[in-house]
């Protein structure tokens, strides 16, 4: 079978039990991956690990310091310190692992919650023992007591219960330890190992959990689950499977909770029969040939964990329910029109088969994908298969409609999405409105560059439940703005959804939603949140509260926005420029570029642009997180990070082959020089005598100290007073061009895996080629870094001199300035972009920017500015006030309406 | 008296009626408008840094002026007076370079409020006047860093607060306070290690009093400073064994409520609640009039929320005889009994069966 759909606690669904899932990847000790960047100080990344663990569904999270060659006391404070600061993670309790008591100790000072240390034992007798659990009690805290007392480890079922029985009377009637704060583990150890004594150490583990569950009230039990398989190091599927096994009767024997890796655990009912079978004899010591037996067979898994194994079709043999469930789950196309057609065979009526096997297969994906098992692209799969076994029900529903007038499938709620007027980028929005459809809303997508009056004649038109709005780039903010305020003006009262990657609750909060009085304003951080937003907007029940909860937060960030602000110390942007950045430009010699003027790329071919994609950027528009290429052995998202490469790969060979997307690209230089501090003339020729035209820059206002510069663009080019030659550069590259046919037929084929991975893929060609670009220009074109030998990685980290800085992004936050560029190039013309009211390109797979060449030019970002510098700016530019307010309104450092009424 | 016999007082007094607690100590000072010098008094005349602004400090240079507020609350209705020593700890006494007084001013404001509350239980024998010993938040936090570029970063360890706190404790148990109150909690962390002071002091002297618990929140959400929900809170106290938990200053008395109610509903102990008088107003000020204040208090006392009710920044001796009378006809919320289940916290609260 397709391994994709996981799950990680057998049967904790079906029977209701609470199975608590602790985090066991912030763990120097389990995780090799957690200890280097431990090792490495890279305390930021670590942090990460614990985020996607929280978002993965871990309900505690395990800390563990213990390495010999880490200051484990120091390491496990600045964690915890780090992890205190950031809300998502913190939400969830801690568990203080270490076998050290320091560092325990180190550790409880540190959380203001009640977490839980792990662990203590009788290991160096009672009086140490009691000693450490009054200390827990005082710090607040609950405990993992292991069944080790002075003779060691407890292995057989009478000691772990002996153990645990004579720690329980200590602890309550000593240390006054309340008993549901006792979390004994009583040992997990390996089995299969040969060793004949090893073979019941499962079966112990269970009794031992069922007998101190009865003797011993309010307690729980827990264990590391990893310790069971040691003996199937490198076999992960029978590890799994081995994994899997022992849960599902552990935890019907009481067990509460586990150090497990969830993403590594198969679904017991989908373990192969033979293989399960095997492992149950192992596991329950049910026959004395047991190891042996599983030895037999273990071979043929392995290496299969993970991987892709040679298809195996048996589930073909299950009814016609399953096999539906199956495919939704693996996102397998090859049977489904088939499939689907028996069971509208079988049904009463077409709706039925959409009402039953399909929306339960459904359901499952949405549990699996809720709950952190599933991944984005795996969804978006499962959507594919969804749609296409609609798409074969659609007629026959059709024609009982007409012969019958019987209804069609009543939906969650409708829902109208757009990319708003003057920005293309989509890809986002597609994949909110797949992750919608497969929860049963009905989406009506409009597309891209969509004016609000479109949108609201839509939602009226269809009687629509929500409206979302999507966006890229920041003039969309803008719009947003527009939109809701036209819903307001026209009485809508359906809540507005918002997402976007410039988007965000605080611009949500403090500039959308005020706005809209009459509906809610929600922003949607991402795909996964989509679905959760949406139904408790709909829901008679939950709306209220949601709503009351979105308006409580937003008040909350515009607070603590309007606090932060007040802090915020700005400089007069007089003082900014006398604090540039301090380039010493005598002992200076600005190179000359081979040409001036513009050169053309027409057609460039595919084959040369790929090996420069940065693959890191293209997994997180599918919502996974992680570098590439690390993303592919990730213990977590490793499978579905390889399915969806492998995907991408053949989808790329195709569009290189077929040549489905044409490359074209312009660059130019132009003598240049800084006038003004913050502006760029250029010139038509080398005697710099007549201006070409003029590029504007901004200027940080941030209020710095002395070492570092309150930069602006203009820096980075000589002044004119200097008297030195110096250049500018420009480039505008697209590869979207051509994809249009191919979108259109992925979409009648109801594929919109396809269709995003199309675009995904278009939208990291366009940014490869803009790289390609520019190491052509250090080398050849402007030859300043003519012998510069980097490789991909380093080119990806920017490591090379000079850069490239795109109008509409932090370093100049203006996008009206791509018009000058655009101008400039004569882009439109040379490479087929255009560009939308917004200054959107159009395709979206395109990239456009300037080229700076001194060795101490970077990227920055300008931050929020002030007045002073807008009034100076909007002169500069030939602008009235409001003009320059809002095409920069996401950088303004006060409220323009506020300003308005004072003076008024 | 002795203090167990008060003790045992208290403990039978909550049992049956809703005890009252004191105003605000800060908004009576400011009454008395004093300057630079009045703060400094005799004893503190040539010192080098400016003391105006140092309340704790004015149970040494002013005594009969704390004397007379307490008397006031007292006189209004009180059951239960706070010791002057919000402040009183080495941590937050530095700001002043006033740390080695410490200790004195926790025993001298105990004694101070003790005599206070002995003068007028000998008065009204029949409402015999219990003293609380205030523990303050300190003005650091030991679970949020005060540097937004470095979130790792910490001004105060969980050490050097149970140093202080410990400090203070043995201060305040000297001086005969008769429960511990630490109070305004807005990092739960620094309550925490307030917490194993207190019980590590308690150990240490073989004497148990009172523990009471207050935290305060800083944001409509309901949250604490250091990000904590209410119920997160209790479940963070919770090992302390306190006798009784509730919230303090924080908003007004209705944005106050949800957390109050969630307390009422969770907690093996008392629950008390002293809020503002109202958010304050442009000015900084607080102007909710006793007439607006008592009301919304009551209504906690009818819908048997709280075991224990005062006030906090902004009200003065007319809030307390108002709400002493308005609160006076119902009867103290009923402790529930807590059932055995692991509860554990993060910024949420977490509980299993």
């Amino acid at each position: 079978m397709n391994s994709g759909a996981k799950k990680a606690i057998p049967h904790m669904t079906k029977s209701g039990a609470t199975f608590i899932n602790i985090g066991e990847r912030t763990n120097v000790t389990g995780s090799a991956k957690f200890r280097k960047l431990i090792e490495a100080d890279d305390y930021t990344a670590a942090v990460e690990v614990a985020r996607e663990q929280v978002e993965n569904g871990a309900q505690i999270i395990d800390v563990n310091m213990d390495e010999g060659l880490l200051d484990s006391e120091a390491a496990m404070v600045t964690f915890l310190n780090l992890i205190a600061a950031e809300p998502d993670i913190a939400r969830v309790p801690v568990m203080i692992d270490s076998s050290k008591w320091s560092v325990i100790e180190a550790g409880l000072k540190c959380v203001q919650g009640k977490g839980i240390v792990n662990s203590i034992s009788m290991k160096e007798g009672e009086e140490q023992f009691l000693e450490h659990a009054r200390k827990v009690l005082s710090y607040g805290a609950a405990v993992v007591v292991m069944a080790f007392d002075e003779e060691g480890q407890a292995d057989t079922a009478e000691r772990k219960i002996a153990i645990c029985e004579r720690a329980y009377k200590i602890l309550t009637d000593e240390a006054g330890f309340p008993p549901e704060d006792i979390i004994f583990d009583p040992n997990i150890f390996a089995v299969a190992t040969g060793i004949e004594e090893h073979n019941n150490y499962g079966v112990d583990f269970i009794e031992a959990t069922q007998a101190i569950k009865e003797k011993l009230p309010h307690v729980h039990i827990s264990g590391g689950v990893s310790n069971l398989s040691f003996s199937f190091r490198g076999n992960n599927l029978v590890r799994e499977a081995m994994h899997s096994v022992f849960l599902y009767h552990a935890i019907k024997a009481g067990m509460d909770m586990g150090i497990v890796n969830a993403g590594q655990l198969a679904i017991y009912e989908d373990i192969e029969p033979e293989l399960r079978e095997r492992v149950e004899d192992v596991i329950l010591n049910r026959r004395e040939d047991g190891t042996d037996r599983l030895l037999e067979i273990a071979e043929r898994f392995k290496g299969q964990g993970g991987k892709k194994k040679v298809e195996d079709l048996s589930w073909r043999e299950a009814p016609v329910e399953e096999r539906i469930t199956h495919a939704l789950v693996s996102g397998t196309a090859t049977f489904i029109v088939e499939d689907t057609e028996e069971a509208r065979q079988k049904a009463e009526r077409p709706l039925h088969v959409i009402e039953g096997p399909l929306m339960d297969g459904m359901n499952v994906v949405g549990d699996l994908f809720g709950s952190g098992k599933m991944f984005l692209p795996q969804v978006v799969k499962s959507a594919r298969v969804m749609k296409q076994a609609v798409a074969h029900l659609m007629p026959f529903m059709d024609r009982e409609k007409e012969e019958l007038g019987l209804e069609g499938a009543r939906t969650a709620g409708k829902i109208v999405m757009a990319t708003v007027k003057g920005d293309v980028h989509d890809i986002g929005k597609n994949i909110v409105g797949v992750v919608l459809q497969c929860n049963n809303y009905e989406v009506i997508d409009l597309g891209v560059m969509v004016p609000a009056q479109k949108i609201l004649e839509t939602a009226r038109e269809i009687n629509a439940d929500i409206i979302g709005l999507s966006g890229l780039i920041t003039p969309s903010l803008d719009e947003m703005c527009h939109v809701a305020a036209e819903m307001e003006r026209e009485g809508f009262d359906i809540p507005l959804l918002i997402g976007g990657a410039t988007t965000s609750q605080l611009h949500t909060a403090v500039k959308i939603d005020p706005n809209y009085n009459k509906g809610q304003a929600v922003y949607v951080i991402d795909a996964s949140r989509a679905v959760g937003v949406a139904s408790n907007l709909l829901s008679e029940t939950a709306r209220e509260e949601f709503v009351a909860g979105v308006r409580q937060d937003y008040e909350r960030v515009a607070q603590a926005h309007a606090r932060g602000q007040r802090n915020k110390r700005r400089v007069a942007i007089g003082a900014a420029r006398r604090n540039k950045v301090g380039i010493d430009w005598s002992s200076y010699q600005p190179p000359k570029p081979a040409f001036t003027g513009t050169r053309s790329f027409r057609d460039v071919d595919l084959n040369e642009i790929r090996p420069f994609i940065d693959w890191t950027p293209f997994f997180s528009t599918w919502e996974m997180k992680g570098r590439y290429p690390r993303i592919l052995d990730d213990d977590k998202l490793g499978e579905a990070a390889r399915s969806l490469f492998e995907d991408a790969q053949v989808l790329l060979d195709r569009i290189t082959q077929e040549k489905w997307l044409t490359a074209n690209g312009v660059v130019g230089f132009w003598p240049a020089n800084a006038i003004g501090d913050d502006d760029i003339e250029l010139y038509k020729g080398e005697d710099r005598k007549e201006r070409l035209t003029v590029l504007h820059t901004l200027r940080q206002q941030i209020a710095r100290d002395s070492a570092r510069a309150n930069t602006a663009l203009a820096d980075f080019t000589a002044p004119k007073e200097t008297g030195l030659d110096d250049y500018i550069g420009a480039f505008a590259v697209t590869t979207g061009l051509g994809e249009e046919p191919h979108l259109r037929r992925f979409e009648e084929a109801h594929d919109d895996y396809s269709k995003i991975m199309l675009k995904a893929l278009a939208d990291r060609l366009a940014e490869a080629f803009a790289e390609m670009l520019h190491q052509k220009v250090r080398r050849e074109l402007w030859a300043y870094a003519s012998d510069e030998a980097l490789t991909p990685d380093d080119l990806i980290a920017e490591k090379y001199r000079g850069i490239r800085p795109a109008p509409g992004y932090p370093a100049q936050p203006d996008h009206t300035e791509k018009q000058t560029l655009f101008d400039l190039l004569d882009a439109e013309k040379e490479t087929g972009i255009k560009l939308t009211e917004s200054f959107a390109m159009w395709p979206a797979a395109a990239v456009s920017g300037l080229y700076f060449s001194h060795p101490e030019s970077h990227y920055f970002g300008v931050g929020k500015i002030e007045r002073d510098q807008i009034e100076d700016y909007a002169a500069r530019k030939g602008w009235d006030m409001d003009t320059c307010e809002k095409w920069l309104a996401p950088i303004l450092n006060y409220d323009p309406k506020k300003i308005g009424t004072q003076a008024a | 008296m002795t203090r167990e016999a008060r003790i045992a007082a208290l403990k039978t007094a909550a049992q049956s009626r809703i005890l009252i607690l004191d105003g605000a100590m800060g908004t009576m000072i400011q009454r008395y408008k004093l300057d630079e010098e009045a703060y400094r008094g005799e004893r503190y005349k040539g010192w080098g840094q400016d003391l105006k602004g140092n309340n704790d400090l004015l149970s040494l240079t002013q005594p009969q002026i704390i004397r007379e507020i307490h008397d006031a609350f007292l006189e209004a209705g009180a059951d239960m007076i706070e010791t002057n020593t919000f402040n009183s700890t080495t941590i937050s006494q530095a700001d002043y370079g006033l740390e080695a007084i410490a200790f004195e001013l926790n025993l001298e404001a105990a004694r101070l409020a003790c005599a206070a509350a002995d003068a007028w239980s000998k008065k009204t024998p029949d409402k015999p006047r219990f003293v609380a010993g205030a523990v303050g938040p300190t003005n650091r936090t030991a679970s949020v860093s005060p540097d937004v570029n470095n979130p790792g970063f910490r001004n105060v360890t969980f050490d050097e607060l149970v140093e202080a706190y410990c400090e203070q404790t043995r201060g305040l148990i000297e001086g005969g306070a008769d429960t511990i109150l630490i109070e305004t909690i807005f990092d739960t962390l620094n309550a925490k290690a307030a917490g194993f002071a207190v019980r590590q002091v308690f150990e240490e002297l073989g004497t148990e009093l009172p523990l009471m618990i207050s935290g305060t929140i800083t944001d409509l959400s309901g949250r604490n400073l250091s990000g904590q929900t209410t119920e997160a809170f209790w479940y963070s106290m919770r090992h302390l064994k306190p006798f009784s938990i509730g919230m303090n200053c924080s908003f007004g008395a209705e944005q106050l409520r949800p957390a109050v109610s969630d307390l009422a509903q969770e907690a093996e102990a008392l629950v008390t609640a002293y809020p503002n008088a109202g958010l304050p107003n442009e000015l900084g000020e607080y102007d909710e009039t006793p007439e607006e204040f008592a009301p919304k208090l009551e209504e906690w006392a009818r819908d048997g929320l709280v075991n224990m009710v005062g006030g906090c920044c902004g009200t003065t001796p007319d809030h307390i005889r108002a709400l002493a009378q308005a609160v006076s006809k119902y009867p103290p919320r009923k402790i529930p009994e807590a059932e055995h289940k692991m509860r554990l916290s993060g910024l949420e609260p977490f509980m299993h069966e």
